[in-house]
């Protein structure tokens, strides 16, 4: 292909015939050029970014234990999922605590959470401990992010529980349910 | 009087290195490929800063996308043996050839009384299955609890090792489904689990 032919005049001198070696080599440019075209193939499908798998356990959902331990309302938060993208939180329990609207993200909810952890550990001595209560308004991808900020501020004690019909009237008076 | 030839060089390069490094680079390509499992429906998976990587294997995997419910679990011989004891429990036969085809589908999502028709289909036919699902909405009417809990004895029977049960969920899907999942695992006592997400771009601060 593209190999000239360098082999010069075809002048037999001597007498004899002499039968032509063949060459032995083989001409790999297009092998190379197929192999270079399956690695681009193959490097175009392959997925760079893998999924990634994020560890969530639920609490133990047994009926017939009641060996729940109580948790002082001081030191505890609870957040409640509601449409809209929009998150409520408030500290200890329902209604004696007005709930504030935020939204998710490093300036909302994560800011709240570092806020509010830190002085929850000076004023009781002990950590934060976090309800998350998504309402049937909320999706999936706000239960998630919610969980990713639990694992990047650092709170060692979370829990996914069911929201009460208390707290769903104050998601509803606060227009985000 | 002769004239001064010049001596012509060959153009031609040796391509042997070329071509070593180029199937060795395409063999790691290959090797390391895994044939991409087509989602049913589409599922876009929610960021998180999780760096902890899926298992290869050893998974149970539960996607979820439009209020369906789809399963998949890793491993031919798991996925036929766990077809043969939901037939056996649903009182439904599969043919020797019912049960090669399953153990090649990497996903599905049909109730059990269909999944002999869907499995009769040829690649085109499936692909154009409307898939309604695994039924999961009653304790009555419960199959993604039971092949759950038939994939998970035969995983032990088999390997001998504990399925790891993971959700893969869309961004939009609304919580109650994902919380009548969540509800059907802890049933069987499955407290952890993992979810599914990507990477997100958003630096950890």
């Amino acid at each position: 292909m593209a190999e000239l032919d360098t082999s010069g005049g075809g002048k037999h001198k001597g007498g004899k015939v002499r039968s032509k070696k063949a060459s032995t080599r083989v001409d790999l440019t297009a092998m190379v050029d197929l192999a270079f075209l399956l690695i681009t193939f193959f490097m175009l499908t392959t997925t760079l970014s893998k999924p990634k798998a994020m560890d969530l356990v639920m609490p133990d959902k047994d009926e017939k234990t009641k060996d729940q331990l109580p948790v002082a309302a001081s030191r505890s938060m609870t957040l409640l999922l509601g449409a809209n993208n929009k998150v409520e939180w408030f500290i200890g329990e329902p209604g004696k605590s007005q709930p504030t609207t935020d939204n998710y993200g490093r300036n909302g909810l994560r800011k709240t959470l570092i806020e509010k952890g830190r002085e929850i550990q000076q004023s009781t001595g002990k950590y934060m401990v976090v309800l998350i209560k998504p309402s049937d308004k909320s999706n999936y991808k706000n239960v998630v992010d919610v969980i990713d900020e639990m694992n990047i501020t650092g709170v060692q004690s979370y829990a996914i529980v069911d929201i009460m019909p208390a707290e769903l009237e104050l998601l509803k008076r606060d227009g985000n349910y | 009087m002769p004239r001064v030839k010049v001596q012509r060089k060959s153009t031609s390069i040796d391509m042997t290195a070329m071509c070593d490094v180029a199937f060795l680079l395409l063999t790691f390509f290959i090797l390391t490929a895994k044939p991409k499992t087509e989602d049913p429906v589409p599922v876009d998976i929610p960021a998180s800063t999780t760096v902890q990587p899926i298992p290869d294997d050893n998974m149970l995997m539960l996607t979820v996308g439009q209020g369906k419910v789809f399963f998949s679990v890793d491993g031919n011989d798991i996925r036929k043996q766990t077809l043969i004891q939901m037939g056996d429990k649903y009182g439904v036969k599969f043919t020797p050839t019912q049960q090669e085809k399953f153990s090649g589908l990497p996903i599905f999502g049909v109730p059990l009384k269909q999944l002999g028709g869907y499995l009769d289909l040829d690649a085109e036919g499936r692909k154009a299955f409307q898939q309604t699902g695994i039924p999961h909405d009653t304790t009555a009417n419960n199959e993604l609890s039971d092949w759950i809990r038939e994939a998970r004895r035969v995983d032990v029977s088999l390997h001998n090792r504990a399925l790891r049960i993971s959700i893969k969920g869309d961004n939009k899907e609304e919580y109650p489904t994902i919380k009548k999942l969540i509800g059907v695992l802890q049933k069987q006592k499955i407290n952890k689990f993992a979810l599914i997400t990507t990477i997100k771009s958003d630096p950890k601060k």
